[in-house]
C-alpha cells in the first residue's frame, strides 16, 4: 500500500517539503530538489521577479512537475500578507499559498495574531493555505477551525538548524489535528526530520539546512531518505519506553 | 537651534565601558563587550580565525546570497559643509538637480541593468531636493522598484511618514562619526552639523513606519576608528531591539579622496578594515553589511564570501551619472568599476546567488 498524504485535493507521496533560499546558485537549488524527491517547494514571493521570467528568475529553475507553493515571507502584517498572496496566485496560477507573517526581521518569529487573521481572509477568497505558526496547540486549533489546509508548526527558530526543540508542544498538536501537521523550520540535520516524523508529523519542510550545506545535493537526499524512515518508524509503532531493562527473552517465558 | 539627545544618544552615554576580555575569551563567545577585544591591534595576527568565525555566522543567518542594489544620486546641491565631503556647500564644483523625470529615466536605466532595490541619494538642499521632490519620486518609481530607500538629509517625524505612505522602504542615515568632537570639527555649518538631530533621525524613521534602517561610520574620519564601529554596533543592536519590526543594515565605507582634498588622520589598512567588517558581523550578527564600489574589486570579492549581504555594483556618484555622466561633481571616486552583470558573475562564480529582488511592493 502507497503510504499517501494529502494538502486540500492534492495527493503527495513525498513527504519533504523544500525551499528555495539561501542556496549558492539557481542551478545548484535545482539539483537538489531534484535529489529530495520533494514534490511541493516553496517560493519566496518577494524573491519573484515576473519581470524576469525566461531570463533567470528563480522559478525557472524549479523542476516541472513539482507543486509551487508560493510564501508571503517578508509580510509583516496581515494586510501585506493578503495582498502578496493575490499578486502570487495572479502571478502564478496556484491557489496554494504557504502563509508567513513575521514582522519581526530579527527573530523571523511567526505573528500568531496576523496569521490567523490573514488566514482567515485567506481561504473566504478560496486559497489553500498552509500557514507557519509558533507551535502553540490553541493556535493550530484556530488556524484549523479557519479553514487552514494543514497547520506549519516550527520545530526551532527559522534557519538555526537546531532541531526539533518544540517536540512536546508538536506532540500535542499532532495527537490533537484533524490537518496534516508540517514541521517546519529549524530542522538542522536528517536525523531531526527523522524525530519530527516518528512522532507523528505528517511532512517536514527543510530549507536552510540543505542550502548551507556543504554539499547541498547530498544533504536533499539525506534528508528525503531520513524523512522516510522516521515515517515508517511511525508506521511501525515503537516499543513502550521503559524506565529500566526488560529482556528481550523474559525468563518465565517457558510458562506459555 | 540644536536638539537635545535622542533615545539612543541618551543609552549611548550611560554604557559603561566593557571590562577588558583576552582574546580566546572574546572569539569563544563574541557579543558587543567582546567588541573592543576583537578590533584590538592583538586581534589582528589571528584575522584568518576571525574571518572564519564570521563567515559561519553570515552563511548561518544570511545564506549564501549577496543582495544588490544601486544608488541613485539625485541631487549633489548642498547646504551643509562637510571637511571631508565633495558635495560640501562653498565648493566651487558643477551641481545639478535631477527633474523627477530624469530621475525615472535613471531608475529605467538601472532596472534594465537589473537592479529592483534603489537608492536615492542627494546633498542636503531642504529647497532642491525638498520632501515633496522625494515623495513625488518615490510615487514615481513605484510602478516599477520594488524596493526604494533614500539617502538624504535628515527629516521630522511627518516627512518619514509621508514617505513611507508613498511606498517608501528604507531610510539611510550615516553618523559619519559617533565622536562628538571630531563631529564637530568636520561637520562646519548646515543642517547636518547637529549631532544629535542627526542621530536621532533613524529612530524617527523607525518609529514613523521606515521598515529598512541603514546607519553606518565613515572609517578615517575619526583617529579612533575602533571606537566608531563600537558605537555603531551598539546602535544596530539598539535598533534591533526598540523598533523590533525594523531591518538594520550597517555600513562602514573608508573615506576617500573627493574634491573636498580631505585626507583622513588614521588611515584604516585593508587588514584592518577586513578585521572591523568581521568583529562586527560577530557582535551585531541579525545586521545586514553593505559594501559600496568605493572599496577595490579584489577587497569586496573577498569580504562577500566573509560578511557583507548587500552589494552596489556599476555605481555612479555624479547626479545623472548612469545615462549623462560629466555635467556634475562625483561625490568620490569609485574603486570598483566592473558592471553590474560583471559584479553578479564573480558572486556566482564564489558559490554565491546575486539576489536582484528581495522585496514586493509595498502598495496595491
Amino acid at each position: 500500500m502507497e503510504d499517501q498524504w494529502s494538502v486540500a485535493d492534492r495527493v503527495l507521496t513525498s513527504r519533504l517539503l523544500v525551499g528555495t533560499g539561501k542556496f549558492r546558485s539557481h542551478a545548484v537549488m535545482r539539483e537538489a530538489l531534484l535529489s529530495s524527491g520533494a514534490e511541493v517547494v516553496t517560493v519566496a514571493l518577494r524573491r519573484v521577479d515576473l519581470d524576469r521570467a525566461g531570463d533567470g528568475d528563480v522559478l525557472d529553475f524549479v523542476p516541472p512537475g513539482m507543486h509551487l507553493l508560493p510564501n508571503t515571507s517578508g509580510a509583516v502584517n496581515a494586510d501585506e500578507a493578503v495582498r502578496l498572496a493575490r499578486l502570487g496566485r495572479a502571478g502564478t496560477g496556484t491557489d496554494l499559498v504557504k502563509l508567513e507573517v513575521t514582522p519581526d526581521p530579527r527573530t523571523l518569529a511567526p505573528d500568531p495574531i496576523e496569521t490567523l487573521r490573514a488566514a482567515e481572509r485567506l481561504v473566504a477568497e478560496g486559497f489553500v493555505v498552509l500557514p507557519y505558526c509558533s507551535a502553540d496547540p490553541v493556535l493550530c486549533r484556530h488556524l484549523e477551525e479557519a479553514g487552514c489546509a494543514t497547520v506549519m508548526p516550527l520545530g526551532a527558530w527559522i534557519g538555526s538548524n537546531r532541531g526539533l526543540r518544540t517536540r512536546d508542544a508538536i506532540e500535542v498538536i499532532v495527537e490533537q489535528a484533524h490537518v496534516p501537521v508540517v514541521v517546519d523550520a529549524g530542522l538542522g540535520v536528517p536525523s531531526d526530520a527523522a524525530e519530527a516524523m516518528e512522532i507523528g508529523a505528517s511532512a517536514v519542510l527543510v530549507n536552510t539546512a540543505i542550502a548551507v550545506a556543504a554539499d547541498p545535493v547530498l544533504m536533499a537526499r539525506a534528508f528525503a531518505l531520513a524523512t522516510q524512515a522516521g515515517r515508517m518508524g511511525h508506521l511501525a509503532g515503537r516499543g513502550a519506553v521503559l524506565e529500566q531493562a526488560e529482556a528481550s527473552s523474559p525468563l518465565t517465558g517457558f510458562l506459555s | 537651534m540644536s536638539q537635545p539627545p535622542g533615545r539612543f544618544a541618551q543609552h549611548l552615554a550611560s554604557v559603561a565601558p566593557p571590562p577588558p576580555l583576552d582574546l580566546d575569551a572574546a572569539l569563544a563567545r563574541p557579543s558587543l563587550d567582546a567588541l573592543p577585544t576583537l578590533l584590538s591591534a592583538e586581534a589582528l595576527p589571528r584575522l584568518e580565525e576571525l574571518a572564519q568565525r564570521a563567515r559561519e555566522v553570515t552563511l548561518q543567518r544570511f545564506g549564501r546570497a549577496v543582495r544588490l542594489f544601486a544608488p541613485l544620486y539625485v541631487s549633489n546641491a548642498c547646504l551643509s559643509s562637510c571637511t571631508y565631503c565633495g558635495f560640501s556647500k562653498g565648493l566651487d564644483v558643477a551641481r545639478r538637480t535631477l527633474t523627477v523625470e530624469q530621475v525615472v529615466t535613471e531608475a529605467k536605466t538601472l532596472v534594465e541593468r537589473g537592479f529592483r532595490h534603489l537608492l536615492l541619494v542627494s546633498g542636503e538642499h531642504r529647497l532642491e531636493v525638498s520632501a515633496g521632490y522625494l515623495v513625488e519620486c518615490v510615487e514615481a518609481l513605484r510602478p516599477f522598484v520594488p524596493s526604494i530607500s533614500v539617502e538624504t538629509q535628515t527629516w521630522s517625524d511627518d516627512t518619514y511618514a509621508r514617505l513611507v505612505a508613498a511606498g517608501l522602504e528604507g531610510v539611510v542615515h550615516y553618523q559619519e562619526t559617533y565622536d562628538r568632537q571630531r563631529y564637530a570639527e568636520t561637520h562646519l555649518a548646515g543642517w547636518k552639523r547637529d549631532y544629535d538631530r542627526r542621530l536621532s533621525s533613524t529612530e524617527r524613521a523607525a518609529e514613523a513606519g521606515v521598515r529598512r534602517l541603514g546607519i553606518g561610520a565613515l572609517l578615517g574620519l575619526s583617529a579612533d576608528w575602533r571606537a566608531d564601529v563600537l558605537a555603531v554596533a551598539r546602535h544596530a543592536v539598539w535598533l534591533q531591539r526598540e523598533y523590533w519590526r525594523t531591518e538594520v543594515t550597517v555600513s562602514l565605507p573608508r573615506i576617500k579622496s573627493s574634491a573636498s582634498g580631505f585626507q583622513p588622520a588614521v588611515p584604516v589598512s585593508d587588514a584592518e578594515y577586513v578585521q572591523a567588517l568581521c568583529a562586527l558581523r560577530l557582535a551585531a550578527p541579525e545586521a545586514g553589511i553593505v559594501l559600496s564600489t568605493r572599496e577595490p574589486a579584489a577587497l569586496r570579492d573577498g569580504l562577500a564570501r566573509i560578511a557583507v549581504t548587500s552589494m552596489s555594483a556599476g555605481s555612479s556618484t555624479e547626479p545623472g551619472g548612469y545615462l549623462t555622466p560629466g555635467q556634475a561633481q562625483e561625490q568620490f571616486a569609485v574603486s570598483d568599476e566592473r558592471t553590474p552583470a560583471e559584479v553578479a558573475a564573480m558572486l556566482e562564480a564564489a558559490g554565491y546567488e546575486p539576489v536582484w529582488k528581495d522585496a514586493f511592493p509595498l502598495h496595491a
